[in-house]
């Protein structure tokens, strides 16, 4: 029988296919398509401490195999987040992974504890990388100390048992660098990879095309950039469990991103070409792993880092 | 959401050109009895293994229902970019992975007013199936449709005749009247004694149309064109400043408490800002 269970960070899936943050609305639109119980997990678009607006339109372009995006975190901030969204998604039966963003370490600080005793959510996903801020000294996870603080705030607040994903923006000199910081600062598993800062200039108006000027972008562009981060990682710390995304559009891009170290995959993009995209993805990936003579996903994952001689 | 959105892979059934404007039809079974005037439909474009990743929005024109095996659901498409070339460059019998109907539509009233139907470019389209629905409903319907150039007039022959006007301007005086839509607008609003305003179309002429509308003191719903990159409420990236029935504005996703919204709820003339006081705003 296939075991196409997984772990991240010592929480158990049924199967490796999660939505990315910020890529499934809040779950109900998704679930007007599948059913999303079949989702290894949701998880959810980042929430700060107070409602926020988000940043001014355009907020979108479309690049080559790709997108720009600079939503700028627009949510109602965590206390209606708890009691509307995920009381909506504990009664859907699908685990929650819960994506918190904060403007200080304070903030991280808060929202830990406003998660620490809500029932039904398997992991928080810390997100120290959204480049849609209008500071980029803003951007926690550019900095190991920053990095670092914000996720010793969560630790400290969450209490021991909900484990916490870290996740990182490829935006740094050394993505391994800060790893090692957000790993020692309590992390139990890395979220990678986070949208790569752009820009696109619009040539009839001559100007940036997003009212921000620059944005995250996403899509199958970034894929070899996130196999990269992930092998990277994988490579310097295999013993930590990576969530991993960029780029995933069909089982085998999914594939690509497990050898290189992954141990579960976020679809993000491809859900807006797509509705029904993680479940293709689920179903192809599980195909292609049968199709190399796997018997579960863990055994795929890293393969690619094999000695040469095991070929 | 529209609760009856559903994805399927839809045969174009015929694909010709009208002036600047491709007009499709596509065989959609019987999701085609579910969309109303005003709902969308968000369409795969480049094939496989496409650069291009997202889906396109086009304003439903009309659908026919015949049942599961019949029905039908057509669209004006202006080929501007490369996906909606590309979609204009298919050929009948070629499938497409098409998401229908989304999006709210145009309130219906309940009493046959007099109403006014204002399209500018391909934003016609969606006016005449509109315009039908009303006259069922012995509504007196007048029409305006403006655009640059006569070839960006979308008009069809059957669509003038549900109206009982049919005013035309453009820009470079090709046909009709010498000028935009909302240069004639308050004078027909007075003459034809107006209740309501119905609009599609560019950005700015929905805005200018909102203007004279309330001024006039119509009622004025439109249909809004925002950038969108998934048409089912899950990317945030098509949210326009709307003042809810609270008074707090709030930034709305256009794809699915759109495209058709209030006229005057909407806080115009705020592209690239978010208007002050906005809930959630720094
Ligand atoms: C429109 C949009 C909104 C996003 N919002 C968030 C967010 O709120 N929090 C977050 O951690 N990542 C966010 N992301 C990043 C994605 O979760 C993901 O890391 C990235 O898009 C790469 O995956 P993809 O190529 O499959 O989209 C967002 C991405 C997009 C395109
Ligand atoms: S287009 Fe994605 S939320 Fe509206």
């Amino acid at each position: 029988m296939f075991n196409f269970s997984t772990n991240v960070g010592g929480a158990e899936f049924s199967n490796p296919i999660f939505t990315a943050s910020g890529c499934a609305g809040s779950g109900k639109e998704l679930s007007q398509f599948f059913d999303i119980s079949r989702l290894g997990a949701i998880v959810t678009k980042s929430i700060m401490i107070k409602p926020r607006s988000g940043r001014a339109t355009p907020r979108m372009a479309e690049t080559p195999s790709g997108m720009l995006n600079s939503i700028g975190l627009q949510g109602p901030g965590i206390d209606q987040f708890l009691a509307i969204d995920v009381a909506w998604l504990r009664e859907q039966g699908v685990k929650i992974i819960v994506s918190i963003a904060g403007e200080s370490v304070e903030d991280y600080a808060v929202l830990a504890r406003k998660l620490r005793s809500v029932p039904g959510i398997s992991a928080l996903e810390v997100n120290i990388s959204c480049p849609n801020v209008e500071n980029r000294g803003q951007v926690f996870a550019c900095h190991p100390k920053t990095a670092r603080a914000a996720i010793e705030a969560v630790r400290r607040n969450v209490g021991g048992e909900l484990p916490i994903i870290a996740k990182l923006t490829p935006d740094v000199t050394s993505i391994v660098e800060i790893a090692e910081e957000v790993i020692a600062a309590g992390a139990d598993a890395l979220a990678l990879i986070n949208t790569v800062l752009g820009m696109v200039i619009d040539t009839n108006t001559m100007r940036p095309k997003l009212a921000g000027k620059t944005g995250g972008l996403s899509g199958p562009a970034i894929r070899p950039i996130a196999v990269r981060a992930i092998y990277q990682i994988h490579e310097a710390m295999p013993h930590v469990k990576i969530l991993g995304m960029g780029g995933v559009t069909s089982g085998r891009s999914a594939l690509e991103l497990i050898l290189a170290g992954a141990s579960a995959i976020s679809v993000g993009t491809a859900t807006f070409g797509d509705p029904t995209a993680a479940m293709k993805i689920k179903d192809e990936l599980e195909k292609e792993l049968i199709a190399h003579g796997f018997d579960s996903v863990r055994e795929a994952v890293g393969y690619a880092h094999r000695d040469e001689g095991n070929l | 959401m529209n609760k009856f959105a559903q994805q399927v892979w839809a045969e174009i059934v015929s694909n010709k050109k009208v002036g600047a404007y491709h007009h499709m039809v596509f065989a959609v079974g019987e999701l085609a009895k579910h969309a109303k005037p005003g709902n969308f439909v968000a369409i795969s474009v480049g094939g496989g293994d496409s650069s291009m990743v997202l889906r396109r929005a086009f304003a439903i024109y009309r659908t026919f229902d015949r049942g599961v095996n019949g029905g039908l659901l057509e669209i004006v498409v202006a080929p501007h970019g490369s996906g909606s070339t590309w979609l204009t460059n298919q050929s009948p019998g070629f499938k497409v992975d098409l998401i229908a109907p989304l999006g709210t539509s145009f309130g219906i009233p309940t009493q046959p007013v007099r109403a006014l139907l204002v399209g500018g470019g391909y934003g016609s389209a969606p006016l005449f199936g509109l315009s039908e629905v009303l006259k069922n409903r012995g509504c007196r319907v007048d029409m305006i449709l403006g655009a640059s150039t006569a070839k960006k007039i979308y008009a069809p022959l059957d669509g003038k005749r549900t109206v009982s006007s049919m005013t035309i301007t453009t820009e470079d005086g090709t046909t009709g009247i010498t000028g935009k839509v909302t240069d004639v607008l308050a004078n027909i609003i007075e003459t034809n004694e107006i209740d309501i305003v119905y609009s599609c179309g560019p950005m700015g002429m929905l805005e200018a149309t909102s203007a004279i509308s309330s001024q006039l003191g119509v009622m004025h719903q439109c249909a809004v064109e925002e950038a969108m990159a998934c048409g089912i409420g899950v990317c945030m990236t098509c949210v326009l400043p709307i003042r809810g029935e609270d008074g707090q504005i709030r930034m709305v996703r256009s794809c699915i408490d759109g495209p058709v919204v209030d006229g005057a709820s909407v806080i115009w003339g705020s592209k690239r800002m978010i208007p002050e006081g906005t809930w959630g705003a720094k």
